[in-house]
């Protein structure tokens, strides 16, 4: 092993010398920390009694309050007669090691990390000695072959995982990411009480987290699936104070409108809505909306104007959609270009 | 049926062979024989009595270990109750706040082990906190050894497969994290969603391959689930095990002092002082998690709820170490590209892939472009005290400012709200942050090693300050200094520094060639044994004019005499 290049201005004076220990010059302090050490371990067993007295004795539901903090009895008490048990254990054994055994240090070599030049040797001749013995040398295509196939192999192994999903097809795609179970008529209900929505009774500055209708048909997994695209929110602006554009004139109602809640950015459902400036603000990466102004980003890493459902009213003045929405709801992905979606100017 | 087959009385096989019976020293030596008959045992144990250094940096890896065996010990715990399944039901158990509410089975069984297993609580507790401390420890123990130079030659794979164990780390993590089907923990897979959705070209794919389908779908959990309590796990224990065999195979490198040196190795025996003292640390480590999980809440699942697509806590964070993915993605601009008829997610992808592979790709490659860069082939067993490679202690500090704003960004709205400034102003802020400060960390830093080689440099030539001051005959005051011992004098020393590369004979290219005079650039020459005479002669002449030396028992620095026993 080479050193690496080093001028030593000062001479290595070797090792220094080692200072006996208290423990190893006075009997009576060795025979303190001997106790110290046999006192902690027959604490464990005390500890250990202490944790099965508490599992059987102390019931589930018991609350503990321990500075100021509402605990949970059990799994505090579980906890604490178990950790300092362990505690105890690390403690001692450390404790055992620096006072009482040998703390004589020694020294050992090191040698390079290589192998010496002559096992080298061996093994590029063993090698050599045994490519001669396959006789690949002489037949090429034995190792070709064999490299080939094994190769190959890697396509079955890599092709059997094509059904981890089905594939998103511009067909399948059209059914699900870009698709909702808005529609036509479908009314707008209270995403909690799941009562129909009234437009007269929505006052000026109020926003609603609205669901689909129909989304109660739904459990399950095809509920959230359904739920992670139709949420909703439906809030009231002064028609005065807002920009409606000539496009999007009777998707609203009385200046009502029904946007998606669900983030353009990664796809959170948004909703911090400052009722002076109408934006709307997305709790996880702070995108911001302009709901006053078709859903159009102000701020933040969303690329995208927020998907606007078109609403309209039934016969008797409940809020229902008019369709679908007319963009996919959720973060942009590749196959589709969405720099066609609604931008700030847009008529 | 078979005959017997005749028996040869005489055969030799018939013989009973008895193995020499050269017992070992004291009582072990029978069980020890009988193991050793059959597997070898003193051949595959090799030297019980190997040498570990001790320092107490060197127990940052350890506390990542022993977190890692906690976290099989408790995650092995609850997958007894963990249901990993998101199909449907009805809430009827012990937690009335929910009773009757729909949720996952998931979810269900994560309030099971909180509510009706006695322990359970803990147990989660205990698993969750010691996956903090698993992932810390391992990142508190990769900056110790890359600012030590630990991981030069010939130990660079064993730093490669640090940086494996670190990004499989938190991807294990981040599995475990979802596993509950909690409100935070479905929000973080929809952030996931999202994250692979934007990948180029083959996002949309990727999205409903991991999913089966649209998010979220109901594969999802059982899949992390496999990859949270098998495949990462193995991966995890199949390099760990390679760690270790790499660390007993180098040995273990240790700090520069006195006879320490690049072919010896100083310290304790394994047997018996590091079985008790890590063996100990061991025990330590898990107390300590039991404690936390006893006394410390975390991730009160049921005050969340069951995950729900169209709700979010306000202020929802990832773990810890996600954080600094979390502040890139909130503070990129809205780069989006749209071309054919595609659309380009830069907003999405820089910082969450991107970032991540940045940081891993540029941590598994830093030993060998430093080694490029120096020229360096030679092996190192000795560490480098973070001062004496200034280049590379400022590169480390850079990258460390360069995580901690975005990492700070992540809480772009909590600093925006505390200090009463507005979100955007924040926003722009980090923008500029991430770039400005790691260079003025990167200066700073450097200066300060320089400055700190300069105190090392005049602890060497003036002794050290004894706090005595005295006055000269002519009325002057001034501080006397006590020598210091020939130990410390070498180990301020001895170390090798940074030269930049002098074409001799070899061509080396000028990008090469100015990047290692940039690394070797700004340092101070150390001491020469010269200089060190002449300040120890200096330092005679005071003593001999009077100036009361300190220490009295010898009036010049003992650096110069040949016999530096006595200067102890
Ligand atoms: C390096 C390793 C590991 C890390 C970083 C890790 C991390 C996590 C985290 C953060 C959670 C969420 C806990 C919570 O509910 O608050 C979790 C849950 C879980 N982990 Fe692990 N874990 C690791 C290894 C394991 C292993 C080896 C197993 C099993 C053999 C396991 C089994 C589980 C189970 C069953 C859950 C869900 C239970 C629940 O949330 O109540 N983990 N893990
Ligand atoms: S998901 Fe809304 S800003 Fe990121």
């Amino acid at each position: 092993m080479n050193d690496p290049q080093t001028d030593l201005p000062v001479p290595d004076p070797g090792l220094e010398e080692h200072p006996p220990r208290f423990t190893d010059v006075d009997d009576a302090a060795a025979d303190r920390a001997y106790k110290q050490i046999v006192g902690m371990l027959a604490a464990v067993p005390v500890l250990v009694v202490a944790f099965l007295v508490v599992y059987f004795a102390v019931p589930r539901d018991a609350e503990l309050v321990l500075f100021g903090a509402n605990l949970k009895m059990q799994t505090t008490l579980l906890g604490l007669t178990a950790g300092v048990a362990t505690l105890l254990i690390g403690i001692s054994a450390i404790h055992w090691a620096r006072m009482l055994m040998s703390d004589e240090e020694i020294v050992g070599d090191r040698h390079g990390a290589a192998s010496p030049p002559e096992a080298r040797e061996r093994v590029l001749t063993d090698l050599e000695t045994g490519i001669e013995a396959s006789g690949i040398r002489r037949r090429k295509l034995l190792g070709t072959g064999m490299a080939g196939a094994l190769g190959m192999m890697a396509l079955p192994a890599v092709v059997s995982l094509a059904d981890m999903g089905p594939w998103p097809t511009a067909e399948l795609r059209a059914k699900t990411i870009e698709k909702t179970i808005w529609a036509e008529g479908v009314h707008l209900v209270n995403d909690v009480t799941f009562t129909r929505l009234k437009a007269t009774e929505l006052v000026v500055g109020q926003l609603v987290n609205a669901q689909p209708e129909t989304l109660q048909e739904y459990h399950g997994a095809a509920l959230q699936q359904q739920k992670a695209k139709a949420s909703i929110i439906v809030v009231r602006m002064d028609p005065n104070s807002i920009r409606i554009p000539e496009s999007r004139r009777d998707w609203q109602v009385d200046g009502i409108l029904c946007y998606s809640k669900i983030c353009t950015h990664v796809g959170c459902p948004i909703s911090l809505w400052e009722q002076q400036t109408h934006h709307l603000l997305c709790p996880c990466h702070q995108s911001t909306f302009d709901l006053g102004n078709s859903g159009v980003v102000v701020f933040g890493p969303a690329a995208r104007a927020l998907p606007q459902l078109p609403i309209t009213t039934d016969a008797e003045g409940y809020l229902v959609a008019r369709s679908d929405f007319t963009v996919p709801v959720g973060p942009s992905y590749f196959e589709r270009d969405s720099s066609k979606d609604f931008q700030e100017g847009d008529r | 049926m078979a005959k017997p087959a005749e028996l040869n009385p005489d055969s030799p096989a018939l013989e009973v062979r008895t193995p020499p019976k050269d017992a070992g020293p004291g009582k072990l030596a029978g069980p020890a024989t009988w193991v050793d008959d059959r597997i070898g045992l003193a051949k595959l144990a090799g030297n019980i009595r190997k040498v570990f250094p001790d320092h107490w940096s060197f127990l940052l890896g350890e506390i990542a270990l022993y977190s890692f065996v906690i976290l099989l010990l408790t995650g092995v715990f609850l997958t007894i109750w963990f249901k990993p399944s998101m199909a449907e039901v009805e809430y009827a158990g012990t937690y009335e706040l929910m009773h009757g509410i729909p949720m996952s089975e998931a979810f269900a069984s994560t309030l099971s082990i909180s509510f009706d297993i006695r322990g359970g609580l803990l147990v989660r507790q205990i698993h969750h906190w010691a996956a903090m401390l698993f992932v810390a420890a391992m990142t508190a123990h990769m900056l110790r050894v890359f600012f030590t130079g630990a991981f030069r030659k010939p130990r660079e794979l064993n730093w490669i497969i640090g940086i494996g164990l670190f990004s499989m780390g938190l991807v294990e993590g981040f599995a475990g994290y979802s596993l509950p089907d909690d409100l935070l923990s479905g929000t973080g897979l929809r952030f996931v969603d999202g994250l692979v959705r934007s990948i180029p070209l083959i996002g949309t794919w990727a999205e409903f391959f991991i999913f089966g389908g649209e998010f979220p779908g109901e594969l999802v959990i059982p899949r992390l689930y496999m990859v949270h309590i098998l495949l990462i796990p193995g991966l995890l224990l199949g390099l760990i095990s390679a760690h270790m065999a790499l660390l007993v195979y180098h040995k273990h490198t240790h700090w520069p002092g006195p006879g320490r040196t690049n072919r010896n190795i100083q310290g304790y025996p394994f047997f018996p002082i590091y079985v008790a003292k890590a063996g100990g640390f061991f025990f330590i480590v898990f107390g300590v998690t039991i404690l936390m999980g006893a006394l410390m809440q975390i991730n009160p699942v049921w005050l969340y709820g069951p995950y729900n697509p169209s709700q979010v806590t306000a202020g929802s964070q990832p773990d810890w170490y996600m954080g600094f993915v979390e502040g890139a993605i909130r503070i990129i601009p809205n780069w989006e590209w749209h071309i054919l008829g595609t659309t380009w997610s830069w907003n999405i992808f820089l910082p969450g892939v991107g970032l991540m592979g940045l940081l891993f790709t540029g941590l598994a490659l830093y030993p060998f472009i430093e080694a490029w860069i120096t020229g360096d082939t030679s092996e190192h067993h000795l560490l480098d005290r973070p001062r004496n490679a200034p280049v590379r202690t400022a590169i480390g500090v850079a990258g460390m400012t360069a995580y901690a704003m975005f990492w700070l960004s992540g809480g772009n709205d909590i600093i925006a709200t505390q200090f009463h400034v507005s979100l955007n102003a924040v926003t722009y802020f980090m923008r500029v942050a991430v770039f400005v400060a790691p260079v003025i960390a990167f200066i700073v830093t450097k200066r300060i090693c320089i400055s700190l080689q300069r105190q090392d440099a005049e602890r060497v030539l003036h002794g050290s300050e004894s706090g005595v001051i005295v006055r000269s005959p002519d009325g002057g005051f001034s501080e006397a200094h006590v020598p210091i011992t020939p130990g410390e004098a070498y180990s301020l020393t001895r170390h090798p520094q940074p030269k930049a590369l002098v074409p001799n004979g070899k061509k080396v290219g000028r990008l090469r060639r100015r990047l290692s005079a940039w690394y070797a650039d700004g340092q101070l020459p150390k001491p020469t044994a010269a200089e060190i005479a002449g300040a120890a002669h200096h330092g005679a002449i005071e003593a001999d004019h009077g100036t009361p030396a300190v220490d009295a028992g010898h009036d010049a620095p003992a650096l110069e005499g040949s016999d530096a026993g006595d200067a102890r």
